[in-house]
Protein backbone atom coordinates (compact mmCIF):
# COMPACT_ATOMS: atom_id res chain seq x y z
CA UNK A 1 0.00 0.00 0.00
CA UNK A 2 0.80 3.27 -0.95
CA UNK A 3 2.52 5.54 2.57
CA UNK A 4 -0.89 7.75 3.49
CA UNK A 5 0.82 11.16 4.25
CA UNK A 6 -1.66 13.84 5.89
CA UNK A 7 -1.67 16.07 3.07
CA UNK A 8 -2.29 13.54 0.36
CA UNK A 9 -5.23 14.75 -1.74
CA UNK A 10 -5.20 11.68 -4.37
CA UNK A 11 -4.37 8.31 -3.42
CA UNK A 12 -4.35 5.39 -5.81
CA UNK A 13 -3.92 1.87 -4.48
CA UNK A 14 -3.17 -0.99 -5.88
CA UNK A 15 -5.23 0.05 -8.84
CA UNK A 16 -6.17 -2.44 -11.48
CA UNK A 17 -8.90 -2.35 -14.59
CA UNK A 18 -8.67 -5.19 -16.40
CA UNK A 19 -10.59 -5.56 -19.88
CA UNK A 20 -11.24 -8.69 -20.54
CA UNK A 21 -7.65 -10.21 -19.93
CA UNK A 22 -5.67 -7.36 -20.84
CA UNK A 23 -4.75 -5.41 -17.99
CA UNK A 24 -5.66 -1.47 -19.07
CA UNK A 25 -4.38 -0.38 -15.81
CA UNK A 26 -1.95 -2.91 -13.62
CA UNK A 27 -1.43 -2.24 -10.04
CA UNK A 28 -0.83 1.59 -9.90
CA UNK A 29 -0.56 2.89 -6.73
CA UNK A 30 0.39 6.65 -5.98
CA UNK A 31 -0.42 9.44 -4.06
CA UNK A 32 -0.67 13.23 -4.92
CA UNK A 33 -0.01 16.24 -2.46
CA UNK A 34 -2.15 19.27 -2.15
CA UNK A 35 -1.20 22.22 -4.20
CA UNK A 36 1.05 19.74 -6.48
CA UNK A 37 0.60 19.69 -10.57
CA UNK A 38 1.42 16.28 -11.24
CA UNK A 39 2.69 14.72 -14.98
CA UNK A 40 0.82 11.66 -16.04
CA UNK A 41 2.93 10.66 -18.85
CA UNK A 42 3.21 7.72 -20.95
CA UNK A 43 2.52 6.97 -24.63
CA UNK A 44 -0.57 6.81 -26.21
CA UNK A 45 -2.62 3.43 -24.98
CA UNK A 46 -0.65 3.27 -21.42
CA UNK A 47 -3.67 3.69 -19.11
CA UNK A 48 -3.24 7.43 -18.48
CA UNK A 49 -7.26 7.99 -19.55
CA UNK A 50 -7.89 4.81 -17.49
CA UNK A 51 -6.49 5.83 -14.65
CA UNK A 52 -8.24 9.02 -14.71
CA UNK A 53 -11.75 7.37 -15.58
CA UNK A 54 -11.42 5.58 -12.71
CA UNK A 55 -10.57 8.30 -10.14
CA UNK A 56 -13.23 10.71 -11.69
CA UNK A 57 -16.00 7.63 -11.30
CA UNK A 58 -16.97 7.45 -14.92
CA UNK A 59 -15.57 3.64 -14.85
CA UNK A 60 -14.88 1.53 -12.00
CA UNK A 61 -12.01 -0.59 -11.00
CA UNK A 62 -11.35 -4.42 -11.32
CA UNK A 63 -9.60 -3.87 -8.19
CA UNK A 64 -8.09 -1.68 -5.59
CA UNK A 65 -8.87 1.61 -4.30
CA UNK A 66 -8.90 5.47 -5.14
CA UNK A 67 -9.04 7.98 -2.62
CA UNK A 68 -9.73 11.81 -3.21
CA UNK A 69 -9.32 13.66 0.18
CA UNK A 70 -9.90 10.65 2.03
CA UNK A 71 -13.38 9.02 0.48
CA UNK A 72 -13.70 6.26 -1.81
CA UNK A 73 -14.31 7.15 -5.38
CA UNK A 74 -16.80 3.90 -5.07
CA UNK A 75 -18.01 4.25 -1.58
CA UNK A 76 -19.37 7.84 -1.86
CA UNK A 77 -19.23 9.07 -5.49
CA UNK A 78 -21.44 12.15 -5.04
CA UNK A 79 -18.74 13.59 -2.60
CA UNK A 80 -15.68 12.56 -4.71
CA UNK A 81 -17.48 14.09 -7.71
CA UNK A 82 -18.09 17.32 -6.28
CA UNK A 83 -14.53 17.77 -5.61
CA UNK A 84 -13.00 17.12 -8.66
CA UNK A 85 -12.86 19.33 -12.06
CA UNK A 86 -12.43 16.78 -14.75
CA UNK A 87 -11.66 17.52 -18.07
CA UNK A 88 -11.87 14.32 -20.57
CA UNK A 89 -9.86 13.99 -23.62
CA UNK A 90 -13.37 14.87 -25.59
CA UNK A 91 -14.16 17.67 -24.15
CA UNK A 92 -17.84 16.97 -23.72
CA UNK A 93 -19.35 20.02 -25.12
CA UNK A 94 -23.22 20.39 -26.71
CA UNK A 95 -22.26 21.69 -29.65
CA UNK A 96 -26.13 22.88 -29.88
CA UNK A 97 -25.80 25.45 -26.96
CA UNK A 98 -23.76 28.84 -27.13
CA UNK A 99 -20.53 28.70 -24.43
CA UNK A 100 -22.87 30.30 -21.69
CA UNK A 101 -26.02 28.38 -21.59
CA UNK A 102 -23.51 25.31 -21.37
CA UNK A 103 -21.78 27.14 -18.26
CA UNK A 104 -25.21 27.24 -17.16
CA UNK A 105 -25.89 23.60 -17.47
CA UNK A 106 -23.28 22.43 -15.86
CA UNK A 107 -23.16 25.02 -12.75
CA UNK A 108 -26.82 23.62 -12.72
CA UNK A 109 -25.34 20.08 -12.84
CA UNK A 110 -22.91 20.29 -10.70
CA UNK A 111 -25.51 22.00 -8.13
CA UNK A 112 -23.39 24.74 -7.50
CA UNK A 113 -23.99 26.99 -4.84
CA UNK A 114 -22.05 29.71 -5.39
CA UNK A 115 -23.38 32.93 -6.71
CA UNK A 116 -23.92 32.11 -10.28
CA UNK A 117 -23.59 34.86 -12.81
CA UNK A 118 -19.96 35.72 -10.96
CA UNK A 119 -19.11 32.28 -10.50
CA UNK A 120 -19.51 31.95 -14.16
CA UNK A 121 -17.99 35.02 -15.55
CA UNK A 122 -14.83 34.84 -13.37
CA UNK A 123 -13.94 31.13 -14.92
CA UNK A 124 -14.40 32.83 -18.32
CA UNK A 125 -12.10 35.54 -17.43
CA UNK A 126 -9.40 33.18 -15.95
CA UNK A 127 -9.66 30.59 -19.56
CA UNK A 128 -10.21 33.70 -21.52
CA UNK A 129 -13.56 32.83 -22.92
CA UNK A 130 -15.88 35.88 -22.13
CA UNK A 131 -15.34 36.97 -25.44
CA UNK A 132 -17.06 34.07 -27.55
CA UNK A 133 -19.78 33.85 -24.40
CA UNK A 134 -22.66 34.00 -26.68
CA UNK A 135 -21.11 32.13 -29.58
CA UNK A 136 -22.63 28.51 -30.40
CA UNK A 137 -20.00 25.57 -29.14
CA UNK A 138 -20.03 24.23 -32.40
CA UNK A 139 -18.74 27.38 -34.10
CA UNK A 140 -15.40 27.76 -32.02
CA UNK A 141 -11.92 26.64 -33.14
CA UNK A 142 -11.12 23.62 -31.32
CA UNK A 143 -9.06 25.89 -28.76
CA UNK A 144 -11.43 27.50 -28.13
CA UNK A 145 -13.40 24.11 -27.18
CA UNK A 146 -10.94 22.94 -25.28
CA UNK A 147 -10.95 26.04 -23.25
CA UNK A 148 -14.66 25.66 -22.95
CA UNK A 149 -14.02 22.24 -21.49
CA UNK A 150 -11.73 23.60 -19.34
CA UNK A 151 -14.14 26.45 -18.24
CA UNK A 152 -16.29 23.72 -17.57
CA UNK A 153 -13.81 21.07 -14.72
CA UNK A 154 -13.56 24.69 -12.79
CA UNK A 155 -17.48 25.36 -12.18
CA UNK A 156 -17.79 24.85 -8.80
CA UNK A 157 -14.15 25.72 -7.94
CA UNK A 158 -12.95 22.17 -7.29
CA UNK A 159 -10.16 21.94 -5.25
CA UNK A 160 -8.78 18.75 -7.49
CA UNK A 161 -8.54 18.95 -11.34
CA UNK A 162 -7.86 16.18 -13.93
CA UNK A 163 -6.76 17.28 -17.26
CA UNK A 164 -6.73 14.67 -19.80
CA UNK A 165 -4.42 15.68 -22.88
CA UNK A 166 -5.57 19.06 -22.21
CA UNK A 167 -3.48 20.54 -25.31
CA UNK A 168 -4.08 17.33 -27.79
CA UNK A 169 -4.84 18.45 -31.41
CA UNK A 170 -3.83 22.34 -30.65
CA UNK A 171 -1.79 25.21 -32.59
CA UNK A 172 1.77 25.96 -31.24
CA UNK A 173 0.73 29.66 -30.19
CA UNK A 174 -2.94 27.51 -28.32
CA UNK A 175 -0.62 25.13 -26.84
CA UNK A 176 1.77 27.94 -24.71
CA UNK A 177 -2.08 29.88 -24.01
CA UNK A 178 -3.77 26.55 -22.52
CA UNK A 179 -0.21 25.62 -20.34
CA UNK A 180 -0.55 29.40 -18.58
CA UNK A 181 -3.88 28.81 -17.67
CA UNK A 182 -2.89 25.55 -16.40
CA UNK A 183 0.11 26.71 -14.47
CA UNK A 184 -2.46 29.84 -13.01
CA UNK A 185 -4.63 27.07 -12.07
CA UNK A 186 -1.95 24.95 -10.51
CA UNK A 187 -0.97 28.30 -8.06
CA UNK A 188 -3.75 27.17 -5.70
CA UNK A 189 -5.26 23.61 -6.76
CA UNK A 190 -4.29 19.63 -7.48
CA UNK A 191 -3.58 19.01 -11.19
CA UNK A 192 -2.96 15.60 -12.72
CA UNK A 193 -2.43 16.44 -16.16
CA UNK A 194 -2.17 13.50 -18.67
CA UNK A 195 -0.16 14.32 -21.91
CA UNK A 196 2.34 12.65 -24.06
CA UNK A 197 3.99 15.90 -25.39
CA UNK A 198 7.49 15.79 -23.06
CA UNK A 199 7.60 19.69 -23.02
CA UNK A 200 4.58 19.89 -21.28
CA UNK A 201 5.42 18.65 -18.20
CA UNK A 202 8.59 20.28 -18.29
CA UNK A 203 6.45 23.48 -18.45
CA UNK A 204 3.97 23.08 -15.85
CA UNK A 205 4.03 19.93 -13.48
CA UNK A 206 5.96 19.71 -10.19
CA UNK A 207 6.52 15.82 -10.64
CA UNK A 208 6.53 13.00 -13.25
CA UNK A 209 4.32 9.79 -13.24
CA UNK A 210 5.44 7.67 -16.42
CA UNK A 211 3.06 4.93 -16.93
CA UNK A 212 3.48 2.63 -19.88
CA UNK A 213 1.62 -0.91 -20.48
CA UNK A 214 -0.71 -0.09 -17.31
CA UNK A 215 2.08 0.32 -15.28
CA UNK A 216 3.54 2.90 -12.73
CA UNK A 217 6.92 2.71 -14.21
CA UNK A 218 8.46 5.96 -12.25
CA UNK A 219 7.59 8.72 -10.19
CA UNK A 220 9.64 11.79 -9.01
CA UNK A 221 10.33 15.37 -9.91
CA UNK A 222 11.87 15.65 -12.79
CA UNK A 223 15.43 16.83 -11.53
CA UNK A 224 15.27 13.35 -9.54
CA UNK A 225 14.24 11.21 -12.52
CA UNK A 226 17.19 12.91 -14.66
CA UNK A 227 19.67 11.93 -11.94
CA UNK A 228 18.10 8.49 -11.62
CA UNK A 229 18.54 8.19 -15.33
CA UNK A 230 20.82 9.72 -16.52
CA UNK A 231 24.67 9.45 -16.57
CA UNK A 232 26.80 11.29 -14.79
CA UNK A 233 29.83 13.42 -16.11
CA UNK A 234 29.30 12.85 -19.76
CA UNK A 235 30.17 15.62 -21.95
CA UNK A 236 30.03 16.06 -25.58
CA UNK A 237 32.96 18.15 -26.90
CA UNK A 238 33.29 19.19 -30.02
CA UNK A 239 37.23 20.48 -31.36
CA UNK A 240 38.30 21.87 -34.82
CA UNK A 241 40.94 19.45 -35.96
CA UNK A 242 41.78 15.71 -36.97
CA UNK A 243 40.07 12.83 -34.65
CA UNK A 244 43.46 11.27 -34.33
CA UNK A 245 45.30 14.75 -32.94
CA UNK A 246 41.54 14.88 -30.57
CA UNK A 247 41.95 12.06 -29.74
CA UNK A 248 45.61 12.21 -28.74
CA UNK A 249 45.21 15.34 -26.99
CA UNK A 250 42.11 13.54 -25.13
CA UNK A 251 43.88 11.33 -23.84
CA UNK A 252 46.62 13.33 -22.35
CA UNK A 253 44.24 14.26 -19.51
CA UNK A 254 43.69 12.40 -17.04
CA UNK A 255 40.84 11.28 -14.71
CA UNK A 256 38.40 10.91 -17.89
CA UNK A 257 36.79 7.39 -17.11
CA UNK A 258 36.17 6.98 -21.07
CA UNK A 259 36.31 8.84 -24.47
CA UNK A 260 34.64 7.77 -27.55
CA UNK A 261 34.38 9.35 -30.99
CA UNK A 262 31.18 10.13 -32.44
CA UNK A 263 31.07 11.64 -35.52
CA UNK A 264 31.96 14.76 -37.72
CA UNK A 265 29.17 16.58 -38.32
CA UNK A 266 30.73 19.69 -39.01
CA UNK A 267 33.22 20.06 -41.60
CA UNK A 268 37.03 19.48 -40.29
CA UNK A 269 35.47 19.10 -36.81
CA UNK A 270 35.00 15.88 -35.05
CA UNK A 271 32.80 14.81 -31.49
CA UNK A 272 33.55 13.06 -28.65
CA UNK A 273 31.75 12.05 -25.90
CA UNK A 274 34.00 11.55 -23.00
CA UNK A 275 33.15 11.16 -19.39
CA UNK A 276 35.36 11.90 -15.81
CA UNK A 277 36.04 9.90 -13.35
CA UNK A 278 33.44 10.20 -10.39
CA UNK A 279 33.22 13.25 -8.28
CA UNK A 280 35.99 15.12 -10.89
CA UNK A 281 35.41 18.41 -13.15
CA UNK A 282 37.78 18.61 -15.70
CA UNK A 283 36.41 21.24 -17.64
CA UNK A 284 38.46 23.99 -17.04
CA UNK A 285 41.74 21.52 -17.81
CA UNK A 286 40.11 20.24 -20.82
CA UNK A 287 39.62 24.18 -22.02
CA UNK A 288 43.28 24.97 -21.01
CA UNK A 289 44.70 21.48 -22.77
CA UNK A 290 42.99 21.99 -25.77
CA UNK A 291 43.72 25.69 -25.92
CA UNK A 292 47.37 25.38 -25.64
CA UNK A 293 47.52 23.39 -27.95
CA UNK A 294 45.53 25.19 -30.56
CA UNK A 295 42.77 22.76 -30.98
CA UNK A 296 39.50 25.27 -30.59
CA UNK A 297 36.78 23.58 -29.02
CA UNK A 298 33.69 24.29 -30.96
CA UNK A 299 31.38 22.75 -28.65
CA UNK A 300 31.27 21.62 -25.22
CA UNK A 301 27.89 20.25 -23.51
CA UNK A 302 26.74 18.02 -21.09
CA UNK A 303 24.93 15.10 -21.95
CA UNK A 304 22.53 15.39 -18.71
CA UNK A 305 19.27 13.26 -20.05
CA UNK A 306 16.17 15.59 -21.02
CA UNK A 307 12.71 14.35 -20.14
CA UNK A 308 12.60 13.03 -23.70
CA UNK A 309 15.55 10.70 -23.50
CA UNK A 310 14.31 9.21 -20.04
CA UNK A 311 11.32 8.39 -21.21
CA UNK A 312 11.84 6.65 -23.90
CA UNK A 313 14.94 4.79 -21.80
CA UNK A 314 11.88 4.34 -19.13
CA UNK A 315 9.49 3.16 -21.26
CA UNK A 316 11.57 0.86 -23.60
CA UNK A 317 13.51 -1.13 -20.93
CA UNK A 318 11.70 -4.31 -20.57
CA UNK A 319 13.19 -5.33 -17.07
CA UNK A 320 13.50 -2.14 -14.76
CA UNK A 321 14.43 -3.88 -11.66
CA UNK A 322 17.69 -3.77 -13.73
CA UNK A 323 17.75 0.02 -14.82
CA UNK A 324 17.06 0.85 -11.08
CA UNK A 325 19.93 -1.79 -9.15
CA UNK A 326 22.12 -0.50 -12.05
CA UNK A 327 21.40 2.78 -11.47
CA UNK A 328 21.61 2.48 -7.45
CA UNK A 329 25.12 0.62 -8.26
CA UNK A 330 26.20 4.26 -9.46
CA UNK A 331 24.52 5.81 -6.82
CA UNK A 332 23.47 8.62 -9.03
CA UNK A 333 20.15 9.63 -7.18
CA UNK A 334 22.68 11.23 -4.72
CA UNK A 335 23.75 13.32 -7.32
CA UNK A 336 22.27 16.29 -8.33
CA UNK A 337 25.35 18.18 -10.11
CA UNK A 338 24.19 17.27 -13.20
CA UNK A 339 21.24 19.09 -13.84
CA UNK B 1 -32.40 15.75 -12.22
CA UNK B 2 -33.53 19.38 -13.21
CA UNK B 3 -30.45 20.53 -14.66
CA UNK B 4 -30.84 17.61 -17.07
CA UNK B 5 -34.38 17.60 -17.56
CA UNK B 6 -34.18 21.15 -18.68
CA UNK B 7 -31.35 20.69 -20.68
CA UNK B 8 -33.02 17.87 -22.79
CA UNK B 9 -36.49 19.83 -22.97
CA UNK B 10 -34.50 22.95 -24.91
CA UNK B 11 -32.64 20.19 -26.46
CA UNK B 12 -36.24 19.08 -27.91
CA UNK B 13 -36.62 22.31 -29.09
CA UNK B 14 -33.29 22.94 -30.50
CA UNK B 15 -33.36 20.19 -33.24
CA UNK B 16 -36.57 20.28 -35.25
CA UNK B 17 -37.23 16.64 -33.45
CA UNK B 18 -39.65 18.51 -31.10
CA UNK B 19 -41.36 20.49 -33.81
CA UNK B 20 -41.63 17.53 -36.15
CA UNK B 21 -42.85 15.47 -32.97
CA UNK B 22 -45.85 18.01 -32.10
CA UNK B 23 -46.47 18.99 -35.75
CA UNK B 24 -47.00 15.32 -37.09
CA UNK B 25 -48.94 14.46 -34.01
CA UNK B 26 -51.25 17.54 -33.83
CA UNK B 27 -51.89 17.27 -37.90
CA UNK B 28 -52.53 13.73 -37.52
CA UNK B 29 -54.54 14.13 -34.45
CA UNK B 30 -56.65 16.53 -35.91
CA UNK B 31 -57.17 14.20 -39.02
CA UNK B 32 -58.39 10.93 -37.12
CA UNK B 33 -60.41 13.25 -34.83
CA UNK B 34 -62.82 14.36 -38.15
CA UNK B 35 -62.10 11.21 -39.97
CA UNK B 36 -63.59 9.56 -36.92
CA UNK B 37 -66.03 11.97 -34.40
CA UNK B 38 -66.93 14.46 -36.77
CA UNK B 39 -67.61 12.13 -40.19
CA UNK B 40 -69.55 9.76 -38.14
CA UNK B 41 -71.19 12.60 -36.26
CA UNK B 42 -70.43 10.39 -32.81
CA UNK B 43 -69.09 12.33 -29.67
CA UNK B 44 -66.13 9.70 -29.09
CA UNK B 45 -62.50 10.42 -29.14
CA UNK B 46 -61.46 7.13 -28.94
CA UNK B 47 -61.37 6.42 -32.66
CA UNK B 48 -58.93 9.36 -32.45
CA UNK B 49 -56.64 7.63 -30.10
CA UNK B 50 -56.93 4.35 -31.69
CA UNK B 51 -55.40 5.31 -34.60
CA UNK B 52 -53.08 7.77 -33.36
CA UNK B 53 -51.64 5.22 -30.80
CA UNK B 54 -50.41 3.64 -34.20
CA UNK B 55 -48.71 6.77 -35.20
CA UNK B 56 -47.11 7.27 -32.02
CA UNK B 57 -45.26 3.86 -32.30
CA UNK B 58 -43.21 5.67 -35.13
CA UNK B 59 -43.06 9.26 -33.00
CA UNK B 60 -42.16 7.68 -29.76
CA UNK B 61 -38.80 6.10 -31.37
CA UNK B 62 -37.79 9.35 -33.03
CA UNK B 63 -38.33 11.09 -29.48
CA UNK B 64 -36.53 8.83 -27.34
CA UNK B 65 -33.68 7.56 -30.33
CA UNK B 66 -31.25 10.45 -29.34
CA UNK B 67 -31.21 10.76 -25.62
CA UNK B 68 -28.47 8.19 -24.30
CA UNK B 69 -27.11 7.29 -27.63
CA UNK B 70 -26.04 10.81 -28.63
CA UNK B 71 -24.41 11.21 -25.17
CA UNK B 72 -22.53 8.32 -25.56
CA UNK B 73 -21.62 8.81 -29.21
CA UNK B 74 -20.24 12.53 -28.49
CA UNK B 75 -19.07 11.48 -25.37
CA UNK B 76 -21.05 13.98 -23.43
CA UNK B 77 -21.93 11.20 -20.95
CA UNK B 78 -19.08 11.78 -19.42
CA UNK B 79 -19.57 14.85 -18.31
CA UNK B 80 -22.71 13.76 -16.55
CA UNK B 81 -21.37 10.62 -15.31
CA UNK B 82 -18.57 12.10 -13.74
CA UNK B 83 -20.80 15.41 -11.95
CA UNK B 84 -21.97 14.80 -8.79
CA UNK B 85 -25.48 13.06 -10.06
CA UNK B 86 -26.66 10.07 -9.13
CA UNK B 87 -27.28 7.53 -12.56
CA UNK B 88 -31.29 7.22 -11.26
CA UNK B 89 -31.44 11.38 -11.37
CA UNK B 90 -29.77 11.04 -14.91
CA UNK B 91 -32.56 8.92 -16.30
CA UNK B 92 -35.16 10.50 -14.31
CA UNK B 93 -34.00 13.93 -16.08
CA UNK B 94 -34.27 12.17 -19.77
CA UNK B 95 -37.08 10.21 -19.32
CA UNK B 96 -39.45 13.25 -17.35
CA UNK B 97 -38.28 15.46 -20.58
CA UNK B 98 -39.27 13.12 -22.90
CA UNK B 99 -42.90 12.95 -21.29
CA UNK B 100 -43.07 16.97 -20.87
CA UNK B 101 -42.76 16.78 -24.81
CA UNK B 102 -45.56 14.20 -25.14
CA UNK B 103 -47.66 16.13 -22.38
CA UNK B 104 -47.43 19.32 -24.50
CA UNK B 105 -49.08 17.68 -27.39
CA UNK B 106 -51.59 15.84 -24.96
CA UNK B 107 -52.46 19.30 -23.66
CA UNK B 108 -53.15 20.42 -27.04
CA UNK B 109 -54.98 17.50 -27.83
CA UNK B 110 -57.73 18.57 -24.95
CA UNK B 111 -58.71 20.99 -27.86
CA UNK B 112 -60.51 17.65 -29.27
CA UNK B 113 -62.83 16.46 -26.69
CA UNK B 114 -63.68 20.33 -25.96
CA UNK B 115 -64.82 20.23 -29.85
CA UNK B 116 -67.04 17.31 -28.53
CA UNK B 117 -68.22 19.18 -25.30
CA UNK B 118 -69.74 21.84 -26.96
CA UNK B 119 -71.67 20.33 -29.91
CA UNK B 120 -72.43 16.70 -28.27
CA UNK B 121 -72.79 15.14 -24.84
CA UNK B 122 -69.56 13.16 -24.70
CA UNK B 123 -69.06 10.62 -22.12
CA UNK B 124 -66.76 12.24 -19.44
CA UNK B 125 -65.88 9.03 -18.35
CA UNK B 126 -64.72 7.91 -21.31
CA UNK B 127 -62.29 10.74 -22.32
CA UNK B 128 -61.02 10.79 -19.08
CA UNK B 129 -60.13 7.40 -19.38
CA UNK B 130 -58.67 7.62 -22.57
CA UNK B 131 -56.57 10.29 -21.66
CA UNK B 132 -55.77 8.64 -18.62
CA UNK B 133 -55.00 5.21 -20.57
CA UNK B 134 -52.87 7.27 -23.13
CA UNK B 135 -50.38 8.91 -21.09
CA UNK B 136 -49.71 5.52 -19.14
CA UNK B 137 -49.70 3.16 -22.31
CA UNK B 138 -47.03 5.88 -23.91
CA UNK B 139 -45.32 6.36 -20.45
CA UNK B 140 -44.61 2.74 -20.87
CA UNK B 141 -43.50 3.15 -24.39
CA UNK B 142 -41.26 6.33 -23.78
CA UNK B 143 -39.79 3.82 -20.60
CA UNK B 144 -38.58 1.30 -23.71
CA UNK B 145 -37.40 3.82 -25.88
CA UNK B 146 -35.05 5.49 -22.84
CA UNK B 147 -33.98 1.62 -22.50
CA UNK B 148 -33.19 0.78 -25.51
CA UNK B 149 -31.41 4.55 -26.41
CA UNK B 150 -28.82 3.50 -22.97
CA UNK B 151 -28.57 -0.28 -25.11
CA UNK B 152 -26.45 2.03 -28.07
CA UNK B 153 -24.28 4.48 -29.22
CA UNK B 154 -26.45 4.97 -32.61
CA UNK B 155 -29.18 7.07 -32.83
CA UNK B 156 -30.72 5.25 -36.00
CA UNK B 157 -30.32 1.93 -34.03
CA UNK B 158 -31.69 3.05 -31.34
CA UNK B 159 -35.00 4.06 -33.67
CA UNK B 160 -35.37 1.80 -35.45
CA UNK B 161 -35.47 -1.01 -33.02
CA UNK B 162 -37.58 0.93 -30.75
CA UNK B 163 -39.95 1.11 -33.28
CA UNK B 164 -39.58 -2.83 -33.85
CA UNK B 165 -40.26 -3.54 -30.39
CA UNK B 166 -43.31 -1.51 -29.91
CA UNK B 167 -44.11 -2.37 -33.15
CA UNK B 168 -44.55 -6.42 -31.94
CA UNK B 169 -46.18 -5.37 -28.76
CA UNK B 170 -48.88 -3.88 -31.18
CA UNK B 171 -49.32 -7.08 -32.94
CA UNK B 172 -48.63 -9.18 -29.65
CA UNK B 173 -52.73 -9.70 -29.16
CA UNK B 174 -52.56 -11.03 -32.55
CA UNK B 175 -49.84 -12.94 -32.53
CA UNK B 176 -51.16 -14.80 -29.24
CA UNK B 177 -54.82 -15.38 -30.63
CA UNK B 178 -52.01 -18.31 -32.69
CA UNK B 179 -50.51 -19.38 -30.67
CA UNK B 180 -51.32 -22.99 -29.64
CA UNK B 181 -49.06 -23.46 -26.07
CA UNK B 182 -51.73 -22.30 -23.36
CA UNK B 183 -49.48 -20.82 -20.64
CA UNK B 184 -46.72 -19.20 -23.11
CA UNK B 185 -50.38 -17.42 -24.48
CA UNK B 186 -51.24 -16.81 -21.01
CA UNK B 187 -48.35 -15.27 -20.16
CA UNK B 188 -47.82 -12.82 -23.01
CA UNK B 189 -51.76 -12.22 -22.85
CA UNK B 190 -51.32 -10.59 -19.32
CA UNK B 191 -47.92 -8.95 -20.88
CA UNK B 192 -50.06 -7.37 -23.45
CA UNK B 193 -49.48 -3.59 -22.77
CA UNK B 194 -52.90 -2.53 -25.55
CA UNK B 195 -54.99 -5.33 -24.08
CA UNK B 196 -54.93 -2.97 -20.74
CA UNK B 197 -55.25 0.10 -22.47
CA UNK B 198 -58.36 -1.20 -23.95
CA UNK B 199 -60.54 -1.42 -20.94
CA UNK B 200 -59.40 2.70 -19.90
CA UNK B 201 -60.99 3.57 -22.82
CA UNK B 202 -64.27 2.18 -22.25
CA UNK B 203 -63.89 4.19 -19.18
CA UNK B 204 -63.16 1.37 -16.86
CA UNK B 205 -60.24 2.90 -14.53
CA UNK B 206 -58.66 -0.27 -13.19
CA UNK B 207 -56.07 -0.08 -10.04
CA UNK B 208 -54.35 -2.92 -10.76
CA UNK B 209 -53.64 -2.18 -14.87
CA UNK B 210 -52.66 1.64 -13.80
CA UNK B 211 -50.39 -0.38 -10.95
CA UNK B 212 -49.47 -2.79 -13.82
CA UNK B 213 -48.31 0.71 -16.02
CA UNK B 214 -45.70 2.30 -13.70
CA UNK B 215 -44.44 -1.28 -12.64
CA UNK B 216 -43.50 -1.65 -16.66
CA UNK B 217 -42.30 2.28 -16.44
CA UNK B 218 -40.40 1.77 -13.60
CA UNK B 219 -38.34 -1.88 -14.53
CA UNK B 220 -38.15 -0.49 -17.82
CA UNK B 221 -35.85 2.94 -16.20
CA UNK B 222 -34.78 0.46 -13.70
CA UNK B 223 -33.05 -1.65 -16.34
CA UNK B 224 -31.98 1.59 -18.31
CA UNK B 225 -30.47 2.54 -14.93
CA UNK B 226 -28.61 -0.90 -14.63
CA UNK B 227 -27.69 -0.52 -18.35
CA UNK B 228 -25.67 2.22 -17.81
CA UNK B 229 -23.94 1.52 -14.46
CA UNK B 230 -22.55 -2.00 -15.92
CA UNK B 231 -21.00 -0.15 -18.97
CA UNK B 232 -19.00 1.36 -16.20
CA UNK B 233 -17.92 -2.32 -14.70
CA UNK B 234 -17.02 -3.43 -18.73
Amino acid sequence: MASTTENAVIEICELTKKYGSKKAVDNISLSVKRGEVLGFLGPNGAGKSTTMNILTGYISATSGKALVDGTDVLEDPKTVKTKIGYLPENPPLYFDMTVLEYLNFVYELKKVTLSRKKHIEEIMKTVKIDGVADRMIKNLSKGYKQRVGLAQALIGNPEVLILDEPTVGLDPKQIIEIRDVIKVLGKDRTVILSTHILQEVTAVCDRVAIINHGKLIAMDSLKNLSARFGEKGMYLIRALGTKSAVKELLESIEGLKSIRYISSTEPDTVDFKIAFKDGLDLRKRIFEVFASANLPILEFKSLDLTLEEIFIKVTNDENLAQVAAKNNEKGAAEDESNI
Amino acid sequence: MKAIFKKELKAYFLSPIGYIFVGVFMALCALFFLNSAIAYQIADISGMFANINVVYLFLVSILTMRLFAEERNKKTDQLLLTAPVSIPEIVLGKYFAAMAVFGLTLVVSLGFPAVLFMFGEPSFGEILGSYTGVVLLWGAFIAIGVLISALTESQMIAAVSTFGVLLLIYYMDGIVANIGTVWIAKLLDWLSLFKRYNEFQSGILNIENVVYYLSFIFIALFLTVRTIEKRRYS
